[in-house]
């Protein structure tokens, strides 16, 4: 078993290795006739680019992305330069230059992988999922009897912030750098699932294409793991399956299919304002444009975000959607479970998370209002505030960096919820409604809490659990996602996530049982 | 300002410190040389296990004690002095008190046995001897524990979880035997060998055999028979640590003598948790427990008398916790190992052999005295009202549903359960569904 362990992990690293080199393989032409159809089709007056691009670039070979992308960008940049010292403005290119690369590039890549999709699928995808899986099924007789296992957590590099640990960190960040700002160095990789896309959609795949097909198959897999690790808990086992069933078929399959019917790429279970662009001119117009299923769209997304939620947020406490349903929330309790411990503790932290998250929130509602201030008055700005920088602004640093680059890319060094921690804005407007209005806690049991600190280790927002079962007190938590691990790991069975009757939730003056009553009273009392 | 030294920083002496300071503005310290700050005792062998970091089983951040105003003190008593109420340390400092708390704890049991001192053996009780067991469990090949209490098995689990074979020596003929009744006892020791732990029932240890370097090589047990082992931990139970109090005027017997204030026989100075002795047991309690939760309690009973309102301490119903690799067992009221002459007692196991309760009931006016659960979790408060109104044991198996305390979408087993039970006894009693409403009032 343990061979198998290990091969599986072997086969794993080699589907990685064989999936990043693939950026460096393959070889660049940009034709006279995809330039020219370009051109025409984005409408593009710059001559000086259009010309420097013809003379320098077009029929050209390269034998890597960088150099092409190079080319193609200092063109676009210079061009861009002078027509801008001359106010030119209508010949400006507005494209950022990497999307506009991309968009060249794209049907620029030729060679081994274009010319081969289906076999490099299976050396990078393929092999990375069979090794994965190799190295996880195992457990199911490694790990001995059904029950926590968490031996060697903290033993281990890749788990205990260790080296391993940091060059997971390094690799994702890159990654996910790659993929938000330079998705023209990775068009090879976009190409090893342009057959499923077209499949689906019947388009061709993008980066984002990929980045959900990817994100999908990291979860199924990590998913797997998850079922054989708590196999004795059904909680987290349904609890599992829901987010898995939730990303694939809400967040991936059917806004593919729905594009297949020429409909808008909608995601049903996305709410405001996690979905921060939902009410941006274009998606409303987009949606408004789509006929009845576009209104519908609309209103089912504005009635989801703001009756839906908070009203089973009430009943149930904010775990339904952040760990039941949500795509981050789906990602970081599947391949973000092995990292749940490294999130810190502290108070000073606690601080630090109640600043920046709601922090994030007022960003959001204060760029969605200059967003329907826009829409609906015509002017371009609302206090001096630009609703194209605001947005751009927004999207940059809280839907890219912060959710993306440093929202998973941290898994390894931070915990696997830094973005639902410290930034989300419907988990921090969910926490809102859960904190003061909601049936949702987590009971301690009386007096049977020995302060070990598992329950405060395992929780992934970073929770002191242990502080308030040590004092007997409920714990109401903003934060708390309701993952249901401080329970699990709990040796005592002191935690138990409830839904019950809002009177008493919240105790002022908690008592541990257990002592002479009138004691309890009078400390009670107190 | 009236100056509280407190000896010892373990629940006991921490749960002092905190409830005296939540009453009061004296002066408070506690000495200890075990460690810098307070951690949870009986989370070690999840540092051991890798389940956690050594700092994450110290309940309170560090800045928590200058904040409350509570002296720590790392150093060692030698001597008290209760005369002139001083204490003598270890760096030959002096220092005086106006009350003093005894909250030594205890160490590991050693009864006189051949090669007990030598190097790779050792208990499992505090701070150091996690270091020595991290220390000489290195690459080692085979492990022997020697006691099958609570400690026994949590450290079977430890040295299993860097896959280093174990084999397990219980004196009793059933594992925990003085504690559990044999049923239970049964689930445990199948459940130790299904984790593939060689246990050895009804089998004690004679000698340990040092190698040439005085470090463990052997075991001979006294059945004769020699198993080679590289460690050897003893779990043999654990006694009150007062050698330094021995030669005070402090009276101890095999603890700290206490009346049921908590007081010795010297004004001024207490005793707390596992080094205190009640000279006569509380109801059905021993005189000496050595448990986390009574050494708690003991904590905000003295802490309450320092701050003049003396208080007698008064336990409320018995309860305890514990977990055996997987499973899981909480206890309320009194389950003893050998069911009472006056007593009856229903046990129930789920099929797959981990799940399992014995409820305990007085024979005559059938009035409910306690229940074992293993693999269910069971709502304390419930029980603990259940006990404070000497319900009937038909009360509360009519309502177990409200005393279920295991996670959503768990399997329930109350049906089964009563079911069993109506069968053995010829009752009739149908269950309530679960009741926020009942849960939720009176306490």
């Amino acid at each position: 078993m343990k061979i198998i362990k290990h091969i599986g992990l072997g086969i794993f690293i080699i589907g990685l290795l064989i999936f990043t080199s693939l950026i460096f393989v393959g070889k660049y032409e940009l034709t006279e006739n995809t330039f020219d159809s370009f051109v025409k089709s984005k409408g593009l007056k710059s001559e000086l680019f259009i010309n420097d691009i013809q003379n320098n670039v077009v029929g050209k070979e390269y034998s890597n992305p960088f150099a092409l992308s190079s080319d193609i960008t200092s063109a676009l940049e210079n061009a861009n330069k002078t027509y801008k010292k001359e106010q030119k403005w209508d010949k400006v290119i507005w494209d950022s230059p990497h999307e506009l690369s991309y968009n060249l590039m794209k049907p620029s890549a030729k060679g081994l992988v274009v010319e081969n999709q289906g076999l490099f699928f299976f050396l990078t995808f393929g092999l990375g999922i069979i090794g994965a899986l190799m190295f996880i099924i195992p457990d199911v007789v490694l790990l001995g009897p059904a029950g926590i296992k968490n031996d060697g957590i903290y033993h281990n590099k890749s788990t205990n912030r260790g080296w391993i640990g940091w060059i997971t960190a390094v690799y994702l960040v890159t990654f996910y750098i790659i993929l938000y700002f330079f998705a023209d160095y990775i068009v090879n990789l976009i190409y090893l699932v342009n057959p499923i896309s077209k499949a689906l959609s019947g388009n061709g795949a993008s980066q984002w294409f990929l980045y959900g097909f990817l994100y999908c198959t990291v979860m199924t897999v990590m998913a797997v793991r998850m079922f054989i690790k708590y196999r004795h808990n059904k909680y987290q086992i349904i609890r599992t399956a829901s987010v898995l069933f939730f990303q694939i078929g809400f967040a991936f399959l059917i806004p593919e299919i729905l594009v297949r019917f020429n409909m808008p790429y909608f995601d049903f279970k996305n709410a405001w304002p996690l979905d921060y662009d939902f009410f941006f001119d274009w998606n409303i117009k987009s949606l408004i444009n789509s006929g009845t299923l576009g209104i519908f769209m609309l209103v089912w997304g504005t009635i989801f975000s703001i009756i839906i939620i908070p009203i089973f947020v009430y009943f149930y406490g904010k775990r339904w959607y952040c760990s039941w349903v949500c795509g981050c929330g789906g990602l970081a309790e599947t391949l973000g479970d092995p990292y749940r411990q490294l999130s810190d503790k502290s108070v000073k932290s606690w601080k630090i998370e109640r600043y920046l998250i709601h922090a994030v929130l007022v960003f959001a509602i204060i760029m969605t209002a200059v967003t329907l201030y826009t829409f609906f008055s015509g002017v371009d700005s609302f206090f001096g505030i630009k609703t194209y920088e605001i947005q751009k602004v927004y999207g940059f640093l809280i839907g890219s960096i912060f959710a993306g680059v440093i929202g998973t890319g941290f898994y390894p060094v931070m915990g696997n919820r830094v973005w639902c921690r410290f930034g989300c804005p419907l988990a921090a407007y969910m926490g809102i409604v859960q904190r003061f209005k909601s049936r949702f806690r987590i009971t301690t049991n009386g007096g049977q809490c020995i302060s070990c600190g598992n329950c405060s280790t395992y929780c992934e927002q970073g929770i002191d659990v242990r502080s308030y079962a040590q004092k007997g007190q409920n714990i109401v938590r903003a934060s708390c996602v309701g993952c249901g691990v401080c329970s699990a790991v709990c040796p005592r069975g002191v935690l138990k996530l409830e839904n019950g009757p809002e009177e008493g939730r919240i105790q002022e003056n908690p008592t541990l049982l257990g002592n002479d009553i009138d004691l309890m009273k009078m400390l009670k009392d107190k | 300002m009236e100056h509280v030294v407190i000896i010892g920083n373990g629940i006991s002496g921490v749960t002092t410190a905190r409830h005296v300071r939540k009453m009061s503005d004296k002066k408070i310290t506690i000495i200890s040389d075990e460690t810098d700050y307070f951690f949870s005792r009986t989370a070690l062998m999840y540092v051991y296990m890798g389940h956690m970091p050594f700092e994450n089983t110290q309940p309170y951040e560090n800045w928590f004690w200058k904040k409350n105003r509570i002296d720590l003190v790392k150093n060692r008593v030698e001597k008290i002095d209760s005369t002139n109420k001083k204490l003598l340390l270890k760096d030959g400092s002096e220092m005086s008190y106006d009350k003093l708390v005894l909250a030594t704890g205890s160490s590991p049991n050693k009864f006189g046995w051949k090669g007990q001192e030598l190097d790779g053996v050792s208990g499992m009780y505090s701070k150091q001897d996690l270091d020595t067991i991290e220390k000489y469990t290195k690459n080692i090949q085979r492990a022997v524990i020697v006691g099958g209490g609570l400690i026994g098995i949590e450290l079977a689990e430890m040295l299993l979880s860097r896959n280093i074979p174990v084999t397990f020596l219980v004196r009793e003929m059933n594992f925990w035997g003085n504690v559990l009744p044999k049923e239970e006892s049964q689930i445990i020791a199948n459940h130790i060998r299904e984790h593939h732990v060689d246990l050895r029932l009804n089998t004690e240890l004679k000698e340990i055999v040092s190698d040439e370097n005085g470090r463990v090589k052997a075991i001979i047990t006294t059945k004769n028979e020699t198993i080679d082992c590289q460690f050897v931990g003893l779990t043999a139970g654990v006694s009150p640590n007062i050698g330094f109090i021995q030669d005070s005027e402090i009276e101890c017997n095999r603890g700290i003598l206490i009346n049921r204030h908590l007081e010795t026989n010297i004004p001024d100075v207490y005793a707390i948790g596992d080094c205190a002795e009640q000279e006569n047991a509380i109801g059905r309690r021993r005189p000496i427990e050595q448990v986390w939760y009574t050494g708690r309690m003991m904590g905000e009973t003295v802490a309450q008398t320092i701050c003049g309102n003396r208080t007698e301490y008064k336990p409320g119903h018995w309860f305890n916790s514990a977990k055996f690799f997987d499973i899981e067992y909480q206890t309320y009221g009194w389950v003893t190992s050998r069911i009472q002459e006056d007593e009856l007692d229903y046990y129930w196991e789920a099929p797959c052999g981990k799940k399992a309760i014995h409820v305990v009931f007085d024979k005559n006016n059938r009035e409910f005295v306690g229940i074992n659960t293993f693999g269910i979790r069971l709502r304390h408060e419930m029980f603990d009202r259940w006990l404070n109104e000497k319900r009937s044991v038909e009360h509360v198996l009519e309502y177990l549903k409200d005393a279920n305390f295991d996670p959503e979408f768990y399997k329930q087993h109350e049906e089964e359960i009563i079911e069993g039970f109506n069968k053995k006894f010829g009752t009739n009693i149908q269950t309530k569904r679960k009741s926020w409403k009942r849960i939720f009032t009176t306490f």
